[in-house]
């Protein structure tokens, strides 16, 4: 399918979404839709979909002009969208989730005809290498697993054109692999793919050609060939980007996180962190790098106190605090955490409030049990103005602002208060290019200043940039600490998989907190 | 967002027509209420039918006619008529003046355990809490204040009746620390656990009635002794039925209101209610709200039980609330559980409640018919969309949807 946007315009009030946004996606091409949180990207899916009628301009279909006024004509159409929130219904079988609204259905009393789109949806996981088991409850599948799902159901209904809407926003850097080998095989078979992101490795290395947008306008199309990364996130940005962080030699002090023989089970009890040792010094950062799932979420909530460890003891600076999250607060643990939506902030309450989230029950927020609302106020405006948050007011709601700005909410309250330990768990996960810029400089500001940093990621790349030690995490112990220097992605990649290296076998004495082998 | 999004102070202009706006959907809720309560008085009066055939004119001014004289009999019965308050004044005799206010009296007399039922359920709310138990949570309360108010005699008013008062308060917020503490320490689902305990508190009551030393000497129904005049809430005006719990309702709503906004334990309520996960990464501890927010909630539905025991009955029976305790829920729906909108929507309600007696006895047309107006505003208010469908409202572009409770499954 050749699908043509022409001068496509979406006005909001007060906002212009889309400006004149002209896109082609040509047969059997990947294209890839790059742009900040809040740059249009979804907004003109959303228009291509039918979930919103374009202000202005027209979309095209194989030199046909169609107008959408609901996604069903859409799909009709042939035009099939992976959201990033997945649509399905957690208790229904892969089978189920995919026939649902387009049921096919045998017999006299017209019961749902599961072997027939049992049959097609392995015929589909077959020609493209999607690995699903079709009798699988939806709920118990992984996240990369539901997605595959997700590209089924659109395939399932007979899409030329895929949109896929920031889809390694979730997955692990080997589901990420996977998908894009899964998109490779759709392009093989002349599907058209329009991929939403934010993360410019993964243009470079999947996209055809990439178009940028920047504040509702295309500010260019381009190609791998021609671009660089750096070309590309100041195109998004609209001005240089550095790719790299800044930052002078660590300094370490004295221990401020101190971890021995750490055992934490997970939701479900299983141990997920298992005998872990670990130090952290003032005045340096320490990235815990790790595929996800590998008790690195177990580990953080231990130590902010959200999860009672099993056995074990972690001291902040030397004492033992009871390890509850007012009273590590207290301690000048700042924790950044890993789900902003579901711990970071409160949706329903206003930025002001949740800037204040865990610091109103201190003066000046409040005296006694009176909340001074209008010393809250003060600190709002002033960290909104000093972390560059966009919002239009204080008073805002939180849940209406953009991820990258709630984030920058998060960072702004848990950044602004004396800090002596800092835990950041995926800190810049989902976010684009310019607010990750800006969480990195301001978490190695924070270790200038004396603090000391623990910093999960599963991004290479940002753990490469950002650390002065790596502590590789793998079934939940720390396999081994790597200089930066020492540190190559090959290496870390083979640590994080669980494979010691041989010449490290006795990895060099550089760090007080090596703990255990690999687990077995 | 872009850059014309930085932080700018929210200009006063436009907080007014926030309020503004926050109040159209009520108020357009209200309006097509009545409207479409006009279609049903028209269409119940069967005459008009046989009348449509012969002269469809006639009918159909007939018919407005009969609409404009109930809802006529309904506003007057509930606010009183302008002729006789010019009347009354210009006699110059106060019991004349106090009769023309009489109207107004039942429909705050009306209005007053519906305040306090309203704040019950919307500070639930506010916590993600549904208590569906504000009608058992006021019976309690009324069968303290009712044992406090005949029990301890000899006390000047000014110590008897904040006795008695507390005492409801305290009876509800029992019945509400039950609910609470199963939830905090078990999971049990508030939602359940007050439905049931609402029966208990029917059960017991019936059962203190028959009380020996509870139950009024020489009497074999279940009724309570009389309590003393002291524990009463004295009248607003000398001979009218509406009192000083009107004014404490009045004070309860702000109460309420400083506490979920200006107070920090108010801050943990709704930093619990909207997101527990991010309370407790935030170092609240959910139980101790869940638990103080059932027992706050109940308190306040107690005292509705007090407005009726020593405002208007004097004594206990098993039948003082019509389903105060369920209308509340409504009350704190329509006003989107802000204190402030629980007086108007209790006022409302009230004055439909005190116009209905007066309406159907000047048109025959029956009291239920203010029941279909209650529910039908009801309806329109927990369907927005309804009613900016209807009068082609544009929705803003910020929905701010209210979440009122975590739902069955949280």
């Amino acid at each position: 399918m050749r699908l043509e946007l022409r001068g496509i315009t979406k006005r909001f009030p007060g906002v212009i979404a889309n400006q004149d946004v002209d896109l082609v996606v040509e047969p059997g091409e990947i294209h890839a839709l790059l742009g900040e949180n809040g740059a249009g990207k979804t907004t003109l899916m959303n228009v291509l979909y039918g979930l919103y009628q374009p202000d202005e301009g027209e979309i095209r279909i194989d030199d046909r002009v169609v107008t959408f006024h609901d996604p069903g004509q859409a799909i009709a159409a042939g035009i099939g969208m992976v959201h990033q929130h997945f649509m399905l219904v957690p208790v229904f079988t892969v089978t189920e989730n995919v026939m649902l609204g387009v049921e096919s259905v045998r017999g006299p009393l017209g019961q749902l005809d599961r072997p027939t789109a049992r049959r097609r949806i392995i015929e589909i996981s077959e020609a493209h290498n999607l690995k699903v088991d079709p009798d699988a409850t939806v709920e118990d599948l992984p996240v990369g697993v539901r997605q595959r799902v997700e590209i089924i159901k659109t395939l399932y209904r007979r899409s030329d054109l895929l949109v896929l809407d920031e889809p390694t926003a979730v997955l692990t850097p080997q589901e990420d692999e996977e998908l894009f080998e899964i998109m490779r095989s759709l392009k093989a078979s002349g599907t058209s793919i329009v991929f939403i992101t934010h993360k410019l490795n993964e243009v470079l290395e999947i996209a055809d050609r990439i178009t940028v947008l920047r504040r509702g306008r295309v500010v260019g199309t381009t190609t791998p060939a021609e671009a660089t990364r750096e070309s590309l996130a100041s195109m998004m940005v609209g001005r240089p980007v550095e790719l790299i962080v800044e930052k002078t030699p660590a300094h370490p002090g004295v221990p401020v996180l101190e971890i021995h023989g750490l055992v934490v089970r997970d939701d479900r009890g299983h141990v997920a962190v298992d005998g872990l040792d670990l130090q952290v010094r003032a005045g340096e950062i320490v990235a815990i790098a790790g595929v996800q799932g590998n008790g690195q979420t177990e580990l953080v909530d231990a130590i902010t106190g959200l999860r009672h460890p099993v056995a074990g003891t972690i001291r902040f600076g030397g004492t033992a605090v009871r390890m509850e999250p007012r009273p590590i607060f207290e301690a000048g643990v700042a924790h950044v955490p890993e789900d902003r939506l579901e711990d970071g902030c409160v949706p329903g309450l206003t930025v002001a409030d949740n800037l204040v989230l865990n610091t109103y029950c201190r003066a000046p927020f409040s005296h006694g049990i009176r909340l001074d609302r209008d010393a809250i106020e003060r600190s709002a405006t002033e960290l909104v103005a000093n972390f560059d948050i966009r919002t239009p007011s204080v008073f805002v709601d939180i849940g209406d602002l953009s991820g990258g700005n709630q984030q920058k909410v998060i960072v702004a309250r848990e950044f602004s208060r004396p800090v002596r330990l800092l835990v950041a768990a995926q800190p810049t996960r989902g976010l684009d290019v310019g607010s990750v810029e800006y969480i990195h400089r301001r978490i190695v500001a924070k270790r200038d200043e004396g603090a000391a940093v623990l910093f999960v990621s599963t991004e290479l790349d940002e753990v490469l940039a950002l650390a002065d030690r790596i502590a590789v995490m793998y079934q939940g112990r720390i396999v081994d600490i790597v200089e930066p220097a020492r540190a190559t992605p090959q290496l870390l990649g083979m640590l994080m998989g669980g494979s010691l290296p041989l010449e490290s076998a006795a990895p060099a004495g550089a760090s007080p907190a090596v703990a255990g082998g690999p687990a077995t | 967002m872009t850059d014309e999004l930085r932080a700018a102070p929210v200009p006063p202009a436009s907080r007014l027509k926030g309020a503004a706006r926050s109040l159209l959907v009520p108020v357009l809720a209200v309006v097509s209420a009545l409207m479409i309560g006009a279609i049903i008085i028209v269409l119940s009066d069967l005459t008009f039918f046989q009348r449509l055939g012969a002269d469809p004119g006639a009918a159909l001014a007939d018919a407005l006619g009969s609409v404009w004289t109930a809802y006529g009999a309904l506003v007057t019965g509930a606010l009183g008529s302008p002729g006789t308050y010019l009347d009354a004044f210009a006699s110059g005799d106060s019991g004349q003046i106090a009769a023309a206010f009489n109207p107004l009296s039942e429909t705050l007399l009306a209005a007053t355990p519906l305040i306090f039922t309203g704040l019950a359920v919307a500070l639930g709310f506010q916590c993600g809490l549904f208590n569906i138990g504000a009608e058992g949570q006021l019976y309690l309360g009324a069968a303290t204040a009712t044992f406090v108010g005949f029990a301890v005699t000899g006390l000047p008013w000014y110590i008897h009746l904040p006795l008695a008062a507390a005492a409801g308060f305290a009876g509800g917020a029992i019945w509400g620390f039950i609910p609470g503490i199963l939830k905090a320490r078990t999971g049990a689902h508030e939602v359940i656990v007050t439905i049931m305990l609402n029966y208990t508190a029917f059960r017991l009551i019936e059962f203190i009635l028959k009380f020996p030393g509870y139950q009024r000497e020489g009497r074999f129904d279940p009724i309570s002794k009389v309590t003393e005049a002291t524990a009463w809430y004295p009248p607003l005006i000398e001979g009218l039925r509406a009192n000083w719990g009107f004014v404490l309702g009045l004070a309860a709503a702000l109460a309420v209101s400083w506490l979920l906004f200006r107070t920090t334990k108010g801050f943990e309520f709704r930093a619990v209610g909207f997101n527990p996960t991010a309370a407790r990464y935030a170092g609240m501890s959910i139980a101790a709200s869940t638990v103080m927010a059932m027992m706050i909630s109940g308190g306040l539905a107690g005292l509705a039980g007090t407005s009726i025991v020593l405002g208007i009955t004097r004594s206990l029976t098993s039948g003082i609330s019509p389903g105060f305790g369920f209308d509340g829920i409504a009350i704190a729906l329509m006003a989107r559980s802000r204190p402030r909108g629980i007086i108007f929507a209790a006022l409302l309600f009230g004055a439909l409640r005190a116009g209905a007696t007066p309406m159907q006895s000047a048109t025959g047309i029956p009291i239920d018919l203010v029941v279909v107006v209650q529910a039908l505003v009801i309806m329109f208010v927990a369907a927005p969309a309804l009613v900016r469908g209807i009068y082609r409202i544009r929705v803003p572009e910020a929905t701010g949807y209210e979440v009122f409770s975590k739902g069955w499954g949280a």
